[in-house]
């Protein structure tokens, strides 16, 4: 068995949504409510859910943008954001958007280059530039392009710079916050294929945050399943896509559409809204919108179970992963 | 057919040097780009002429006459204009033309000194205010708003009571009064750009605070900054003329335009001309200037880029 190369225990990330005259808090949004998943080396690991279930913000308390509220890092077994140990060389972030990734008033050289000036990890101006291009031709850039300003390039290629900037400092662990989101679909491919090739080539692990569950399935290796804060499912990807075990699993990948006209798949639809997580329900967090929701669902916080190589959170799901509920 | 070798199939390596030499001809730089856009428009470049012609004549106009502008010569005292006198003489004989000219190097080094200290001030304390967060910034800009109740020109006014008229300290009261506008503008533009993603992607790397403030933050600010001060360079001036109208400002014999006009006042029934002439130059260096940052704000602004 692989060992696991990030560990994160019980992540919590609370944020102040409001404050009353004194300024203390009084309404606390629990973004990212107790998370733990590790990341085997050389894997990729997808994070699902829908917007706001706060995804991008587990993203970012692990490489240490935001202080957790509660809960540990561990990379490689030593702990991480204690007292200011930023992760910077172990652990890099691709953006969502390749328009603010960037700054507009830098050339792309300086972009790419800025890593290595902070980590001085050059001796002469001739190694940067020389790091720079290596850097920009390892992610399909023309490297005669390395004077030129973003504004110069197209939202494909933005997004090449920012994957050429996460791997100047030779992290061991790349988190993609949505890299290709705002992609158009021709471009999200060809980005995608460059992960995984600087994958296999680097031997780079990920944590990919997506809500294209085709393309997670398409790259990750295990795929964990967030609601509102927290994981509720977590399992190796054929077997997720082969038997979602969880109710809102299911719900997502009823969602993928299939290329088949014929196809009479029926789609489960979640009534309501995703609910505050200002105020998240009681019991399962799903209760209110799940379809088979029981008296024990509202009454009772379901523990994640584990399964063989898989887990879940669910009351409905016995410890043999039999689900307890009716299929459509 | 020309025999082929096996070295014609090998790929050409390019070197760091090769590439940077090739590299020549960049694509067009922030100003560049601003700076091609602002000669299209004809009336900020009017303004931007105006303000480079007036600067080169207070620098070099009085070095070139053989009067100064504190010669008396009481016998030709307030004289029309003439081809001797062209903007005529006050009522000490002095060559209004001269003090004109002399006027407008106190009164643009004015605007320049205050727009400077206005640029490190303002720009400093905004920055630091926006980019702290938080408590740090509620209690800094309650300070601003606080200063910025009080009239600028009532504390400006107070100010030179107690400094007592002067160059030096004309500076100093603009300085200390002028820089809560720039503060407040600075402040607001590193508020709405710290939580974007170029800024986190620099806090990944393992970017300072000083770093994300200097090399991210303050450049994409610029824009807004270098119209603010744009701005504030006629106010400044129109300030200090104002100072010195009433007679706060500058003293006798230096001239500034705000000393002129006062004078001319004084006479203004006799001898028109000895008002019109400095308040035309107040007038003009004025205009100049708010075409020129009219002209900026279109061309610095973000929004307005493609």
């Amino acid at each position: 068995m692989a060992e696991n190369l990030l560990e994160v225990k019980n992540l919590k990330k609370h944020f102040v949504a409001e404050r009353n005259f004194w300024g203390k808090p009084k309404a606390i949004l629990k973004a990212v409510d107790g998370v733990s998943f590790d990341i085997r080396k050389g894997e990729t690991l997808g994070l699902v859910g829908e917007s706001g279930c706060g995804k991008s913000t587990t993203g970012r308390t692990v490489i240490g943008l935001y202080e957790p509220t509660e809960g540990e890092v561990y990379f490689d077994g030593e702990k991480l954001n204690s007292d200011g140990n930023f992760a910077d060389e172990k652990i890099q972030m691709i953006f969502q958007d390749p328009y603010a990734c960037l700054n507009p008033r830098m050339t792309v050289g300086d972009i790419i280059g800025e890593p290595l000036d902070i980590h001085h990890v050059y001796n002469s101006k001739q190694e940067r530039m020389a790091r720079v291009y290596e850097l920009l031709n390892l992610v399909g850039l023309n490297p005669e392009q390395a004077n030129r300003f973003p504004h110069e390039f197209s939202g494909g290629q933005r997004q090449r710079i920012g994957i050429a900037r996460a791997l100047a400092i030779n992290p061991k662990i790349i988190i993609c916050d949505e890299p290709i989101s705002a992609l158009d679909v021709s471009i999200q491919a060809q980005v995608v294929n460059l992960l995984s090739k600087l994958q296999r080539e680097l031997g780079l692990t990920y944590l990919f945050i997506a809500h294209d569950l085709a393309m997670v399935r398409y790259i990750s290796q295990r795929v964990a399943v967030m609601y509102l804060g927290k994981i509720v499912e977590l399992a190796a990807t054929e077997d997720l896509y082969e038997l979602p075990l969880h109710p809102y699993t299911q719900a997502l990948l009823s969602a993928i559409p299939v290329p088949d006209p014929d196809d009479k798949q029926e789609r489960i639809h979640l009534e309501g809204e995703l609910p505050s997580p200002v105020n998240p329900p009681q019991g399962c967090r799903f209760c209110t919108r799940c379809p088979y929701a029981r008296d024990i669902c509202r009454e009772q916080e379901p523990v994640m179970k584990t399964i063989g190589s898989r887990q879940v959170a669910c009351h409905l799901v016995d410890k043999d992963g039999k689900r307890l509920y009716a299929m459509n | 057919m020309a025999e082929l070798a096996k070295i014609d199939f090998e790929p050409l390596v390019r070197s760091a040097e090769h590439i940077q030499a090739e590299n020549g001809e960049a694509a067009l730089g922030y100003w560049q780009d601003a700076w091609i856009r602002l000669k299209r428009d004809k009336v900020a470049m009017l303004g931007l002429g105006t303000i480079i012609f007036l600067l080169i004549v207070a620098i070099f106009g009085p070095m070139l006459s053989s009067v100064s502008y504190a010669d008396q010569t009481l016998a030709a005292a307030n004289q029309g204009p003439s081809a001797a006198h062209w903007f005529g003489t006050d009522n000490l004989g002095r060559d209004l033309f001269i003090r004109v000219l002399y006027g407008a190097r106190i009164s643009l080094s004015i605007g320049i000194v205050a727009s400077l200290l206005n640029f490190l001030i303002g720009v400093t304390y905004g920055g630091i205010a926006g980019f702290m967060g938080g408590r740090v910034d509620r209690i800094m800009m309650n300070i601003v708003d606080v200063l910025y109740s009080i009239p600028v020109l009532l504390y400006v006014i107070l100010l030179m009571v107690v400094l007592k008229p002067g160059l030096t300290n004309i500076f100093i009261a603009l300085g200390i009064g002028y820089w809560l506008q720039m503060a407040r503008i600075v402040r607001g533009q590193i508020l709405s750009m710290k939580e974007q993603e170029f800024v986190l992607a620099a806090r990944t790397i393992g970017a300072s605070r000083r770093r994300i403030l200097i090399k991210h933050l303050i450049p994409n600010a610029i824009g807004a900054i270098v119209v603010t001060l744009s701005l504030c360079i006629p106010d400044a001036i129109f300030t200090e003329a104002f100072l010195s109208f009433i007679g706060l400002g500058v003293s006798a014999p230096m001239a500034s335009w705000g000393v002129l006009a006062s004078e001319g006042v004084t006479s203004l029934k006799a001898y028109p001309f000895q008002l019109f002439f400095p308040a035309i130059a107040i007038s003009v260096t004025m205009l100049a200037f708010n075409f020129l940052s009219d002209g900026l704000r279109d061309v610095l602004d973000p929004k307005m880029r493609r």
